[in-house]
């Protein structure tokens, strides 16, 4: 595929990972492993300095880097303020529309239908009933105006409304001991949060931006906005909340971006 | 922690770069490494400067996730490593002994002498004032990388030091500065090391034993002028 010559942005479909490769190899990756993490330390330093070597991709040098992803989780999980508000700002430094980004391009964002759309929940949440789209928007509304930052460096500065997250999952039944809040979504992206973040007292299920009902490409009917992560946590077109004890790899994560990605 | 080494009745004396400084320095090295070629991949995706993207040979990583993911495994080895040396500089009256005291009039004649090609260099174990300046000053910034890093990397539950620098990208902007001046101490640390080998040799071996005072032009011995 030829997008990288399109964009460097990093949130544009990338090559698939050939994993014909992987499995042909496979024999001889088990045996490198097995050679011992210390020697595996050792070269992964000394392997840097060869120049036009990308060692990166190797698999004990994704192993080892992923190992140190999966710490500095655990390192932002310590540090993490629940209480602790982010900055927010007047509507007058709100930009208008918001900045688009997705896996892909913002003429390739397939509209999701208000009319017929519902919001399923899942996992450990007592009540499980479907949710239309009238039905949150009469929720109560909390209003954020909040810094956008994603991981490529830009931000901007966003006015956003909807139901306070904590609130709706107390509403729901919601396991608030549980470790994760998952986030499916129309366009098959997922994402999850730990149980912190989205007790965070800026954590909403916006549904408007600006005062008015957001529009297609920035998630209508429903998406996520915490004021405590990197945009790309932030699900748009959220189709199904579940609220669970167990981790699994979401649509970043996978692709080696750190989970936690709190800011 | 404890005095400096020197133990003026055995032959044993310390070296000039004891053991634990060649060690922090050549971790650092590596670090720095890591952090500098990661950083301008980071730096890539969204550039601060529109006429400065840096080329895919020299950066670290072949997609945005793995310069990130060497740049937060490298943030530990640059901290962790630093802290370790500045203690150990401090402690062992290291820093006090080889920057301090620093006078303006030394640092003006040094200055014009180094203009005038006129720096000598034969003793290793005499830091001149450009030296002192040059290494207090990396010193200075490489706290202030780790400041700015980690506003940039946790601009909401450190908003306190965060707002310190104005808006987010004043925040890139600093510790994008940063990495430049360490690229310009690199380029000047790196040259001066190679025009004066020994110095690179001091840093690998450990140099000549010393006794903790600076020692007389001749006490390098062997060394060539």
């Amino acid at each position: 595929m030829s997008f990288r010559t399109r964009t460097l942005s990093l949130f544009r479909p990338q090559q698939p990972i050939d994993q014909r490769v992987l499995t042909q190899h496979r024999a001889l990756v088990d045996a490198v492993n097995r050679r011992g993490v210390l020697r595996g330390a050792i070269s992964l330093g000394a392997l840097t300095l060869l120049t036009g070597c990308d060692v990166t991709e190797e698999e004990p040098v994704q192993k080892a880097l992923r190992a140190v992803s999966t710490w500095n989780d655990r390192v932002q999980a310590a540090i993490f303020r629940p209480d602790h508000l982010a900055p927010t700002f007047s509507p007058a430094q709100v930009v208008k529309p918001p900045r688009f980004n997705a896996y892909y391009d913002i003429e390739d964002v397939k509209p999701v239908n208000g009319a017929t759309w519902k919001l399923e929940l899942a996992g450990r949440i007592d009540d499980k009933r479907p949710w239309t789209a009238p039905q949150l928007y009469a929720l109560p509304e909390q209003e954020i105006i909040i810094r956008h930052i994603c991981v490529e460096g830009w931000d901007y500065i966003g006015q956003w409304s909807g139901v306070n997250l904590k609130g709706f999952l107390q509403r729901v039944g919601a396991d608030l001991t549980a470790k994760y809040v998952y986030f499916h979504c129309a366009d098959d992206y997922t994402e999850s949060i730990d149980m912190a973040a989205a007790l965070h007292p800026q954590t909403i299920l916006a549904t408007r931006y600006a005062n008015e009902t957001i529009a297609d490409p920035f998630g209508f009917p429903l998406r996520l906005r915490t004021a405590t992560k990197l945009g790309y946590k932030n699900a748009k077109w959220i189709k199904a909340i579940e609220v669970t004890n167990s981790f699994t790899e979401t649509f970043w994560s996978k692709q080696g971006f750190n989970w936690f990605a709190g800011i | 922690m404890s005095a400096p080494p020197v133990k003026s009745n055995t032959r044993q004396q310390h070296r000039l770069h004891p053991l634990p400084v060649r060690v922090m320095h050549w971790t650092n090295a590596a670090a720095i490494f890591i952090m500098i070629g990661s950083g301008w991949k980071i730096y890539n995706d969204d550039v601060l400067f529109g006429f400065l993207h840096f080329p895919d040979a020299v950066v670290i990583g072949k997609w945005a996730q793995h310069g990130l993911q060497w740049h937060f495994f490298g943030m530990w080895v640059f901290v962790i490593n630093g802290l370790a040396y500045l203690s150990y500089g401090i402690a062992t009256g290291r820093f006090r002994q080889k920057l301090f005291p620093l006078s303006l009039r030394e640092i003006l004649a040094t200055v014009g002498d180094a203009l005038r090609f006129r720096l000598a260099h034969e003793d290793l174990t005499h830091y001149n004032a450009v030296q002192k300046i040059l290494y207090l000053g990396i010193m200075a910034v490489g706290v202030l990388t780790v400041i700015s890093g980690l506003a940039l990397w946790k601009p909401v539950q450190f908003s306190e030091l965060a707002s310190l620098f104005g808006s987010f990208q004043a925040i890139r902007l600093v510790h994008f500065l940063c990495m430049a001046a360490i690229v310009g101490f690199l380029v000047i640390h790196v040259t001066l090391a190679l025009l004066v080998p020994k110095s690179l040799v001091a840093m690998l071996t450990g140099g000549s034993a010393v006794d903790g005072k600076p020692a007389p032009a001749d006490a390098a011995a062997g060394a060539t002028p």
